[in-house]
């Protein structure tokens, strides 16, 4: 049968923020749709009989049915449709890779021009929050059915989980070690890409569903997780994330002024360090910064330190562009602010000044050999192209593994040579009775979306273990 | 919010806070620290645990007025909250039946070294207590470490009160009089190092619990990383205690130096607007 419907190929575009006006400031770089370019983008939809994109969704949303509300205009139909399985939309439509997600199965995206899903995500999320009498009709209202549970760690992961369970009648408790909720997207994921207010509406959204968030609780120091499987909680979904940062381990490395990103970016996100003084906790961003890595941390962290100050922000990555980790957007971005990117170059060693800073870096030009185990073309060093870089900050961006303090604390519970927790990827069991595990701790450094897929299939058998 | 019970002015810009934290005086041992934070403009900064008291569900922490932060926990008083109060923190001292133990204190590492001492002298040891100042009227607690120590002996560099110079010149008396089984040496950086200086031809093993700069206190940072054996260590969690004679001190003591100028500064600001207060 000829097709029939009419297919437009122009997606809308976001508008954004200049780029020469925006590498000097925090605030949002995506302004978001206004309501005509929100319907405009929507009426692309073909509404598929068979609509793939919910299946490239770790979360199930029903985008088609989301998408028609918004096309007639019925956004607190729309807000339903995407809250009724996603209970962080404000920040999927905002950090999810859409692009390997949803819109890569789109049935458009083989013309080119996949439906901006994300971008209608967001739209929706930012008109709910603009009206906040819509959320009150919402309200949840389920009786406790009696069990409890305990949740570690507040990032994508733990919020999602704790959501649906909360949904279902458990009273669940989340605790956080650090002083705010939101995990990465709260102490890693800058201000100009996810603004804070954003993140803590959406856990406040949590919250209204009678879920208790104990800041300050490091579990494995202030109770175990057997500690709360033997007092109050039936069981444990183990979602603390993958934050230890890893380091080059070269000489040097010690010096003042280097940083990991971790540290780079919870200073500036978490503890507010682009506003001080009149936040207390400092940063160092001199002239010439390096940051090391080629991921989604190092765009973040490059980003960062032009908005701090920074002269020039070189990227130094031993491979070339095709095989950087980082998504296309947040590389075109940091490139447009001006972020200088050094290819094919490996730091050696850190040289220091007389007062023990860092002055410079010496590195050494990489070319590409055969695939490795990952299907990137290994990097080889190139003998005699020593050069020496002069720098004043660097930024150590070469990713993160789990925190030893759950595993090496809870009797039981197997982990992996990666040290990440055993959990089955359907269901997220692990070897310990009674704790589920997902996010970061299960899979290693991944995305918002699959921690929270992960959330939600926990939540789904925690309950069909205590229903069944 | 976490309550302050009580407030105590030990000596010239030392204080003692007694915080409600009942989930954390349950887990507390000696050696863990706890990492404040005071108002929502605060900077999250690390404060050794100095005692504690399961019943009344309290948390002792004693400090000395450097910079904002601790000028700040010490306009505080009992009845005002403390905005975060995260621990215990860092693993616990190695507590055993080691035979005689020197507990070295410089001054505020006095507070610390109080918990171990006592388990320590509870253990079995003999404990004998250095306890070091600059002046006279920087000794605090000395009648609870005394309580606690079979000997304890004060020095201070102005020779104000007990024995005139540093807290090294007892330490090596000590290891050339007597068979010494372990030194805990606790106190500013340098005083650490020329500890661990003064026991290495001696051969005794000398814990120290160190002191860099931290964020999360929690091992997701990275800034309170230390060398220790020529290997990198996170001090929050692999720590804070290390041996002290395999500990890079002089990039630990450069670490800390790393923001004074914004320390200065931030200083400075609050200053000013204390006083138009
Ligand atoms: C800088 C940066 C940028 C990123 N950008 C993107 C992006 O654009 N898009 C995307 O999809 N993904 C991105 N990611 C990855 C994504 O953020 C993570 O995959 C995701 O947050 C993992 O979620 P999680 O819930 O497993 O853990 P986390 O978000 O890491 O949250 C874990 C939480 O548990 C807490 N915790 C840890 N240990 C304990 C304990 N013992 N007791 C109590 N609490 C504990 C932690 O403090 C933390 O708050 C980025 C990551 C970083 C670091
Ligand atoms: C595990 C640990 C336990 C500690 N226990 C105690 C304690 O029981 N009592 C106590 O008085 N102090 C203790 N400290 C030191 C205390 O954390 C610092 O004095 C405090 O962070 C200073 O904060 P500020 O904002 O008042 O001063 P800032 O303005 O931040 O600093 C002023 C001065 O203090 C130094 N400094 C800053 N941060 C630290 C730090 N984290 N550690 C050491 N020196 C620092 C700086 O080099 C500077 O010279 C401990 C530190 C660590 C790491
Ligand atoms: S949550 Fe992420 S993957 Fe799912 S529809 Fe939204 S943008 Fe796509
Ligand atoms: S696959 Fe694309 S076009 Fe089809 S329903 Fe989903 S969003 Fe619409
Ligand atoms: S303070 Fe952050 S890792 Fe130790």
């Amino acid at each position: 049968m000829a097709e029939k419907i009419k297919i437009n190929l122009n997606r809308v575009p976001m508008p954004k923020q200049e780029a020469a006006v925006r590498r000097r400031n925090f605030n949002e770089v995506a302004l978001g749709y206004r309501e005509q370019q929100a319907v405009e983008e929507a009426s692309r939809c073909i509404q598929c009989k068979k609509p793939n994109c919910i299946k490239g969704c770790p979360v199930g949303v029903n985008i088609p049915e989301f998408i028609r509300a918004v096309c007639e205009g019925d956004m607190p139909e729309a807000v339903r449709i995407i809250k009724s399985t996603n209970s962080l939309p404000a920040i999927c439509g905002r950090v999810c890779p859409q692009e390997t997600q949803c819109e890569m199965v789109c049935a458009l995206n083989k013309k080119g021009a996949p439906i901006a899903i994300g971008r209608l995500e967001r739209y929706v999320a930012d008109w709910e929050r603009a009206h906040p009498e819509i959320a009150e009709r919402q309200k949840n209202r389920v009786t406790f059915n009696g069990k409890k549970m305990a949740i570690v760690g507040s990032g994508p992961a733990g919020l999602t989980c704790a959501a649906d369970l909360a949904k279902l009648g458990y009273e669940v408790t989340i605790f956080e070690a650090l002083h705010v909720a939101g995990g990465v997207l709260t102490y890693g994921i800058p201000e100009f890409r996810l603004p804070k207010d954003i993140v803590q509406a959406e856990v406040d959204y949590v919250k209204s569903l009678g879920v208790d968030i104990k800041l300050d609780h490091v579990i494995g120091k202030i109770a175990t997780v057997d500690e709360l499987l033997q007092g109050n909680y039936d069981a444990v979904f183990l979602a603390p994330g993958a934050g230890a940062p890893m380091f080059l381990n070269i000489p040097g490395e010690n010096l003042i002024g280097i940083y990991s990103a971790n540290e780079f970016l919870t200073r500036t996100n978490l503890m507010k360090a682009y506003r001080f003084p009149e936040y207390d906790t400092p940063i160092k961003v001199g002239r010439n910064v390096a940051v090391i890595g080629g991921g989604n941390v190092a765009m973040d962290a490059s980003r960062c330190a032009l908005r701090l100050g920074a002269g020039k922000v070189h990227l130094i990555y031993r491979r070339s562009e095709v095989e950087m980790p980082a998504r296309a957007e947040e590389r075109d971005n940091a490139k447009e602010e001006g972020v200088i990117f050094k290819l094919l170059t490996n730091p050696s060693h850190f040289i220091e000044d007389e007062s023990g800073k860092v002055k410079a870096v010496e590195c050494y030009e990489m070319e590409l050999g055969e695939p490795d185990e990952s299907g990137r073309r290994r990097p080889i060093r190139k003998p005699g192209t020593e050069f020496t870089m002069p720098v004043d900050t660097v930024v150590v961006a070469l990713g993160t593994r789990p925190n030893p303090i759950i595993p090496s604390t809870t009797e039981g519970l197997e982990v992996t040579k990666w040290g990440t927790v055993k959990a089955d990827e359907d269901n997220g069991r692990t070897s310990k009775d009674r704790v589920w595990c997902g996010g970061d701790m299960a899979t290693g450094a991944a995305t918002v979306i699959s921690a929270m897929g992960a959330g939600k299939r926990a939540a789904a058998n925690i309950n069909a273990y205590f229903e069944g | 919010m976490y309550r302050i019970i009580a407030k105590e002015r030990l000596a010239e810009n030392i204080h003692l806070l007694e915080v409600e934290a009942p989930e954390v005086a349950k887990k507390a041992q000696p050696g863990q620290f706890v990492v404040v934070r005071v108002d929502e403009e605060g900077e999250r900064i690390p404060l050794t645990i100095a005692d504690w008291d399961v019943e009344k569900g309290s948390m002792t922490i004693i400090f000395l007025e450097v910079g904002t932060t601790t000028r700040k926990l010490a306009c505080l008083n009992a009845g005002d909250g403390i905005l975060n109060f995260v621990g215990p923190l860092g693993r616990p001292t190695d507590i055993d039946h080691f035979g005689t133990v020197v507990c070295v204190a410089g001054g505020v590492g006095a507070a610390s070294l109080f918990p171990i001492s006592r388990s320590l002298k509870a253990c079995g040891n003999e404990v004998i207590t250095i306890m070091g100042a600059r002046t006279k009227q920087l000794i605090f607690w000395e009648e609870r470490l005394r309580s606690i120590s079979h000997q304890l002996i004060i020095t201070t560099d102005d020779g104000s009160y007990g024995r005139k110079g540093v807290v090294t010149v007892p330490l090596k008396e000590l290891l050339e009089a007597r068979k010494v089984d372990r030194v805990i040496a606790i106190g500013p950086a340098v005083m650490m190092k020329f500890c661990c200086l003064t026991t290495k031809p001696f051969g005794v093993s000398t814990i120290v619990s160190l002191n860099p700069i931290m964020v999360d206190g929690t091992g997701m940072c990275g800034c309170c990383r230390v060398s220790v054996e020529g290997e990198t260590r996170f001090a929050c969690v692999d720590g804070p205690d290390f041996d002290g004679h395999k500990v890079d001190w002089d990039l630990l003591m450069n670490r800390q130096r790393a923001y004074l100028e914004e320390e200065r500064k931030s200083l400075e600001l609050w200053e000013t607007k204390a006083l138009k207060k």
